[in-house]
């Protein structure tokens, strides 16, 4: 009876602050959400709070261990590893938050495009879609880079293209659950157009497992692109990223393990806050797969 | 005096709100049930049937917990044993079969090593004979050939079967209970009216006690000594069957049954108006006080107490001595009867559709595919302001044929013509906006029609913005009109789908098919989703629309007695062919079709003096026969080949009732007046 004499607003910014509320009340989605807030912040502040110059380099201290004036040590061309590690993830940040909702909004359309069609088309689609999937992704990405060369006007398209890919089996899969239902033939015997069924029906529907795919798929992507530096194709030297600093580092690791550990620590609990955060979303919204709660 | 098989004491059952409360879903619950004794436990959907029941295995759903009271089985306490003890029980000593045995059956496994297993749990027959005594429970539930079910999977068993195999599963253990929870719901009428002779016929057999929950009185007056009646999670009558469906002494008992749509009465039924509170919602006095006519100043301050009455029930009501002034058939509406125009609305000329595709290999080979049409020679014309009803079981291709008229599944033979000869174009895209906007179509199932992202508003938006072409202020106050004319207030307009009740869900359905402003209304299934009480007032408001506003309606439903309530004219229809088309009142009288009798004959009515009559095995036939007529494999009158080769003719009652069959209306009177006879003999 409360429920029908004092209905909330049901505006698309109060589902959100209610989602939001929901993700912070879980343990994963706090934990989660602190990591991925604490590392923005970082990216965005860190050129004014380094204590020293990321390439400020110190002949007469390589490799040394941290202390009150090093936190972290210093690496092997004598800079200091904690300003590095605090400058590091700028770049990978970048990047990925531009690609990743790009990604998200094409193999999003293309998957629910597809999804409604349905039929021979989509049949084909899929089969493009799985042989391309089948090809590691390596490779792939090193063709292009090899083609295109490096830096961010690279990187970003590259990146955003691949990470799409996957995005439209999601969407198309989702998309399949919503065409079923009843309110879609409604829509089509009323006589809406393609693209009115899409943006009413489809996509509000499937907007949920987007975004936590989009997610998923971001930190997906931070890896491949601290990979891509690890191997020398990603940002190059001097700029500081995790991923060539654990390269640089990794000779050194018997001796000096914290030029490696500071980098690798940032960058797993950007990923591991990244997930929590993903995981807490789909249980607030409901698209868990595991067991929903009673009553 | 004997001690009670099952003996609930003062239970109540609740959950933690997302406030914290505890919010009671079962309130203060007595119930006893003898040996060898039948108990009905109904009510509406959320009324906490299904968690007392399961409640006296010892079982809560997860997040329930049990507040206080106890329940004892055999003299002990369910909620005080061991899980390994609760094992021993469920299933075997006390039984439970669930309302979706489809699903309750394991996928993967055949129906013999379920049974088997079932066997080996709960029962000591010895190894060796565990196949032969499997057989012979498959054989007790009256399924055909055992021994071939036992190699079956569930997936290849029709509802029905899976069903009986269930039963034949919860008998393995012997048991001297059986909680039975909706077991019929969703069954097709034959096979509905089988399974309760069944169950009927095994309680009394082996003595064994019965909990039957269920919304529905009709099943429930087939099997029931006594009836128990919930509301709000509180029990508010108890009675014999007699006394509950006769004549019931609470006031929400009484409105339950007046919302019942018979088969006897060509009246509509009488809507029980508001609906019960949420968990937690009942205030200090009556649960039932905002819905109940009969309701004083003490029913909304003080909570009556369930009050034994001289004649033996139990009633929980301060004004139950008035409760006979409420009527129980009730002041409903005739049917709206307009003027029906020369003019025909809709006119189908043989139709077919057929679902299978011609395969790759005959396509290649450039021959025809073997295909039986799913639907065939159809012929029907709906006159301007008709309602035309068209009912049959599922599989009958009532839904396909409406799928085709909105032009959402295109006939593969025939033509749709509309508004007295404009040819409908069979593919929605290809229609123009007229005709698109003349005919709206109504879903089954509201949770399934209305968008769940979507504000009431936003839905009624969508045909207003796309016809009318409204904006603005225009389509808000057009679209608060509209909610109005389904008697929702304007403020439903900014909730959710989620925030409504299935019966205002519903309506909201309808104020969207009728923001068309549409000539044509096709109804598929309209009130099978909602509650009896609620699928009343939907009715009431289809019938109040269709005189106000001269819609032609199609209306669909596989319930012969709600088809009753709201049709001009009914076309019986078995495996996608027509068998019986004419007046309602014509149809629902003798003589019919052979099938029409089988499906009237199957009807329970919520009256413990009635019994169906079961004329025909309940088969269920995948596809339709390639040649003859399409009931030959079931049909009790069956002639012989003639009806196996040569399709029936329509033969003419009166004018404009036909029936195709090969027997002449004379023969089909001779026989059913016979049947009839003998049934009152």
């Amino acid at each position: 009876m409360t429920l029908a004499s004092n209905p909330p607003q049901n505006t698309p910014w109060n589902r959100a602050m209610s989602v939001l509320r929901d993700v912070i009340s879980r343990p994963s989605g706090a934990i989660g959400l602190f990591f991925v807030v604490f590392h923005v912040v970082l990216a965005i502040v860190s050129p004014w709070i380094v204590p020293y110059d990321y390439k400020a380099m110190n002949s007469a201290m390589m490799l040394t261990g941290p202390d009150a004036a090093h936190w972290l040590g210093t690496d092997h061309l004598g800079r200091d590893v904690f300003s590095r590690v605090l400058l590091g993830g700028r770049e990978a940040l970048l990047v990925t938050g531009v690609a990743t909702p790009i990604a998200v909004t094409w193999g999003g359309f293309v998957g629910i495009l597809f999804g409604l069609i349905g039929g021979r088309v989509d049949e084909v689609l899929m089969r493009v879609v799985d042989a391309f999937l089948s090809l590691p992704w390596i490779l792939k990405m090193l063709v292009l880079i090899v083609t295109f060369g490096t830096g961010i006007e690279v990187l970003i398209p590259t990146l955003a293209f691949f990470y799409g890919i996957p995005v439209i089996r999601i969407a198309r899969a989702a998309t399949h659950d919503v065409v079923a239902r009843d309110f879609v033939s409604a829509a089509r015997a009323r006589g809406h157009s393609r693209l009115t069924i899409i943006r009413r029906e489809l996509l509000p529907n499937v907007l949920d497992t987007l975004m936590v795919e989009g997610a998923m798929r971001w930190s997906w992507m931070l890896l491949a692109f601290s990979s891509l530096s690890f191997l020398g194709f990603g940002v190059s030297p001097p700029t500081p990223d995790w991923g060539l600093m654990i390269a640089d580092a990794r000779g050194f690791m018997s001796f000096a393990p914290w030029g490696v550990l500071g980098p690798v620590i940032a960058l797993s609990s950007l990923i591991i806050g990244i997930n929590l955060t993903a995981d807490a979303l789909a249980k607030a919204l409901g698209i868990d797969r595991a067991q929903k709660a009673p009553v | 005096m004997i001690a009670p098989l099952i003996e609930i004491r003062d239970i109540s059952v609740g959950f933690t709100g997302k406030s914290g409360a505890t919010l009671p879903v079962l309130r203060n619950i007595d119930l006893t049930v003898k040996a060898g004794e039948s108990i009905g436990i109904v009510g509406e959907s959320g009324s906490g049937k299904s968690t007392l029941a399961l409640a006296a295995m010892g079982y809560l759903k997860r997040g329930l917990r049990l507040l206080e009271g106890s329940v004892a089985f055999q003299g002990q306490d369910m909620f005080a044993r061991t899980r390994t003890e609760l094992e021993k029980i469920r299933g075997g000593e006390l039984a439970l079969i669930p309302q979706n045995s489809g699903q309750s059956l394991t996928p993967t496994l055949r129906i013999g090593a379920q049974l088997i297993e079932a066997l080996r749990l709960h029962s000591d027959v010895p190894q060796s004979e565990s196949s032969a005594k499997a057989i012979e429970l498959l054989g007790q539930v009256r399924l055909p050939d055992p021994a071939a079910i036992m190699t079956r999977f569930p997936h290849e068993l029709s509802g029905g079967q899976q069903q009986r195999a269930a039963i034949a599963m919860a008998l393995a253990g012997e048991p001297t209970a059986l909680l039975l929870d909706e077991p019929t719901t969703g069954l097709d009428v034959t096979t509905q009216a089988h399974i309760l002779e069944l169950l009927r016929d095994i309680a009394r057999d082996r003595d064994m006690a019965m909990v039957y929950v269920s919304h529905d009185l009709g099943a429930i007056a087939r099997v029931c000594d006594r009836v128990v009646v919930m509301y709000a999670g509180e029990v508010v009558l108890d009675g014999s069957t007699r006394q509950v469906l006769k004549a019931p002494v609470h006031p929400y008992a009484r409105g339950l049954l007046a919302s019942i749509p018979r088969l006897s009465d060509p009246r509509l039924p009488v809507a029980l108006d508001g609906r019960p509170p949420a968990p937690g919602g009942a205030g200090q006095g009556c649960s039932f006080v905002d819905r109940c006519a009969l309701a004083q100043d003490q029913c909304r301050s003080r909570r009556p107490v369930l009050e034994l009455l001289p004649s033996g029930e139990s009633v929980r009501c301060f004004r139950h001595e008035h409760a006979e002034e409420l009527s129980l058939t009730g002041s409903g509406a005739i049917p709206a009867k307009l003027d029906i125009d020369a003019v025909p609305a809709l006119r189908l000329d043989d139709m077919a559709i057929r679902y299978n595709r011609p395969r790759l290999f005959d396509k290649l080979l450039g021959r025809d595919s073997a295909s039986v049409a799913t639907v065939d020679g159809i012929e029907i014309t709906v006159a301007k302001g008709e309602t035309l009803g068209l009912v049959g079981e599922s599989g009958s291709g009532k839904s396909t044929i409406l799928k085709a008229v909105a032009g959402l599944l295109p006939p593969s033979d025939g033509k749709i013509t509309f508004a007295g000869g404009e040819a409908l174009a069979p593919e929605v895209e290809q229609r123009s906006p007229d005709h698109l906007r003349r005919i709206q179509l109504i879903f089954q199932n509201p949770d399934d029609s209305l968008n769940p992202r979507q504000t009431i508003a936003q839905i009624l938006e969508q045909p207003l913005k796309l016809y009318f072409g409204l904006s603005g202020d225009a389509l808000h106050q057009r679209s608060a009109e509209i909610l109005e004319r389904v008697r929702l207030g304007a403020h439903y307009l900014d909730r959710l789908p989620s925030q409504l009740s299935g019966g205002e869900k519903q309506r909201v359905a309808i104020a969207r098919a009728f923001a068309a402003d549409p000539d044509l209304v096709l109804c598929d299934e309209v009130t099978s989703a909602l509650d009896v009480s609620v699928q009343a007032a939907v009715l009431d408001l289809l019938n109040d629309l269709k005189s106000t506003q001269g819609t032609t309606y199609v209306f669909v439903s596989h319930d012969l007695a709600v088809v009753r309530a709201l049709s001009d004219r009914v076309a019986v229809l078995y495996q996608g062919r027509l068998c019986e088309l004419g007046p309602s009142a014509d149809v629902y009288a003798t003589p019919s079709h052979p099938y029409t009798d089988v499906l009237l004959g199957a009807v329970l009515e919520p009256d413990p003096d009635t019994a169906p009559t079961l004329s025909a095995d309940d088969v269920v036939e995948l596809s339709p026969p390639a040649r003859g007529c399409s009931f030959q494999r079931r049909c009790p009158r069956k002639i012989g080949s003639i009806c196996d080769t040569d399709a029936p003719p329509w033969r003419y009652r009166a004018d404009g009732h036909g029936i195709r069959c090969h027997h002449t209306i004379e023969d089909l009177e001779a026989v059913q007046r016979e049947d009839v006879a003998e049934r009152c003999a």
